[in-house]
């Protein structure tokens, strides 16, 4: 045969270079470029902030008297979900029910925008380890959406208080449980991060994640109520993840529809966990 | 060095690749020839981790692709065009590739300038023409300066200037000593590009050999003679093993004679000949020839049947 014989296969050459090993944190730098190299993520994120402060301000200013209120203050906790309460905190974090699409949707970007593209075998093929990859994108959106998100709630906490001192209201950062409230608002919103990132990787599909995510957060607490006789429904209520994510964001005691704030932390957490285990398994099991 | 062991996949009931061996040598650009739904990239997916061998090993360097702890400065790889976020710029989407494994900037300035994606390495890969997309995927696979390249359907898109562009690239990274294997369907192609071939139809191997020996074994050379003399020339060159075929009044095509022979043969009964051309089967042809065979029977089979056909004649 006329082919070249064979050589040995040559040496690694790349010792000039210096270390050029992937590792977590490597993957996690990568992550970050990628997540800020998009015009997406930075409108959906002042989205997300805008969606938390402003409508802090709307409802701050409606239940006050300032402007013309959606719900009859008389009937006290007539309206809302479960927990709803007319405290300072709850008022204050009105905008969280909006911004969690807002943040759900840019962690199913996240990885479903990897398939839709065809960047995912860019990716993988640069860690085929796979595993790095989910880690750091749960761990970068995480750190991005927590950081954004406290600065979010606490400022709509506390440009809603002089609104609601108006109608004598307000409360004060230093009341009972009103810190952990709004540190659990923020979590809440970057476990729905984490949430769609986990479905994005088991759904490779954008449309399909975010339909699924907004039906498990929105739609399925409602539902429970019409599928199953009442006493099911009342007993599992509180353990959807909507609901557990509004006990860990309710100061002071929870209402009796709601977990209390520990148990809501640990079965939230618990979705995410799960989740996140599940497209771990798909991820590094299925062809890219 | 590539080693390809008893590799198999299967979707379902369908078998995309089946039962491949092969091994690709640093040194020599090899060629990846198939006709389309072949198995070229399916293969070459399962090279690089990215789909799971139903049956079979492939290992790069000496160890399967996800154990390498530098994988980038190990394979390069074009797996298809466009694959990049078409949201983010070509110079962000190499950024994020080389921090993966600590690559310096200063890599992905190089590569952008080697592939000539200076102009618009800021844009969104999304407004990228096929050729564009192309050579940011060259850059990508570039950018570890890796050992070994896989490169699938690479000339895809590029014009004329561009395939030459990579065809000298990847004889000069080969000449460097690295492993390259490229795919394409464009035979014509390979014919100038790779020196060894690896084709495959139907998901089975069908040749492995050098690009020369490929073409020598599955054409039949022939040589064409236009003379005004033909029905003299006829009776001097019948013979056992020898095929005359007539084209038109004054062209005939001789097989089982060589050139020499019949200019010589001619020369001596004074025949005037117009032409005498020697006619080799493009690379082309050889591979049509070859594809057929695996339809009709098992590749290993038709393989086989050509290589004792040889060592009996």
């Amino acid at each position: 045969m006329s082919t070249t014989t064979q050589t040995t296969p040559s040496a690694p050459r790349h010792a000039s270079r210096g270390d050029v090993r992937v590792n977590q944190w490597r993957v996690v730098v990568s992550e970050w470029i990628k997540l800020r190299s998009l015009r997406s993520t930075l409108y959906l994120l002042l989205g997300a902030a805008a969606a938390v402060i402003g409508f802090a301000l709307l409802a701050s200013a409606a239940v006050s008297g300032q402007i013309e209120g959606p719900r009859d203050r008389e009937q006290g906790a007539g309206g809302g979900g479960p927990g709803f309460a007319f405290d300072p905190t709850s008022i204050s974090l009105s905008g969280v029910m909006l911004a969690q699409m807002i943040i759900g949707v840019l962690g199913v970007l996240v990885m479903s925008g990897e398939y839709s593209t065809g960047m995912i075998r860019s990716s993988l093929s640069a860690v085929p380890k796979r595993l790095p990859v989910l880690w750091a994108k749960a761990l970068v959106l995480s750190g991005v959406t927590l950081v954004l998100m406290l600065l979010a709630v606490f400022i709509a906490f506390l440009a809603s208080q002089p609104i609601l001192a108006g109608a004598d209201m307000d409360g004060a950062l230093t009341d009972e449980g009103v810190v952990t409230a709004l540190i659990g608002a923020a979590f809440y919103l970057t476990g729905v991060g984490v949430l769609g990132i986990a479905l994005g990787a088991l759904l490779r599909n954008t449309a399909g994640a975010i339909t699924t995510l907004f039906a498990a957060l929105l739609v399925a607490p409602g539902l429970l109520g019409l599928v199953l006789p009442t006493d099911w429904a009342e007993s599992m209520s509180p353990y959807m993840p909507s609901n557990a994510g509004q006990a860990i964001m309710s100061a002071g005691d929870n209402s009796p529809g709601l977990l209390d704030t520990a148990a809501g932390l640990a079965v939230f957490s618990g979705y995410i966990i799960v989740l996140l285990a599940a497209a771990a398994f798909a991820l590094t099991r299925r062809d890219a | 060095m590539i080693e390809v062991r008893g590799l198999s996949k299967h979707y379902g009931d369908k078998v995309a690749v089946d039962d491949v061996s092969f091994t690709v040598r640093p040194g020599v650009v090899t060629g990846f020839l198939g006709p389309n739904g072949a198995g070229k990239s399916t293969t070459m997916r399962m090279i690089v981790g990215l789909d799971r061998p139903s049956a079979g090993t492939v290992s790069v360097n000496g160890r399967p692709f996800r154990d390498h702890p530098a994988p980038l400065a190990e394979v390069g790889s074009l797996l298809e065009a466009k694959a990049v976020h078409t949201g983010r710029s070509a110079y962000s989407h190499l950024l994020a590739m080389a921090a993966t494994t600590g690559i310096p900037r200063r890599r992905v300035d190089e590569v952008i300038d080697l592939v000539g994606l200076h102009e618009v390495a800021r844009k969104r890969a999304g407004g990228f023409s096929l050729g564009m997309g192309q050579r940011l995927g060259i850059a990508s696979a570039l950018l570890g300066d890796p050992q070994t390249l896989l490169l699938d359907e690479p000339v895809n898109g590029l014009d004329p200037d561009g395939v030459l562009w990579i065809r000298n690239l990847l004889k000069s990274l080969a000449a460097e000593g690295r492993t390259v294997f490229v795919s394409s369907h464009l035979m014509s192609e390979m014919a100038l590009t790779a020196e060894h071939l690896i084709v495959i139809g139907r998901g089975r191997l069908i040749a492995d050999s050098s690009t020369a020996e490929f073409i020598d074994r599955a054409s039949h050379k022939s040589v064409r003679v236009r003379s005004p003399e033909l029905s003299r020339l006829r009776g001097l060159l019948a013979g056992p093993d020898v095929t005359l075929t007539s084209h038109g009044d004054d062209t005939l095509h001789v097989t089982g004679l060589s050139s020499d022979e019949i200019g010589q043969r001619a020369g001596a009964e004074r025949i005037t000949l117009h032409e005498l051309a020697p006619q080799q089967a493009s690379l082309e042809e050889a591979f049509m020839e070859l594809t057929q065979d695996a339809v009709e029977y098992h590749a290993t089979t038709a393989t086989t049947t050509v290589e004792t056909q040889k060592a009996a004649s």
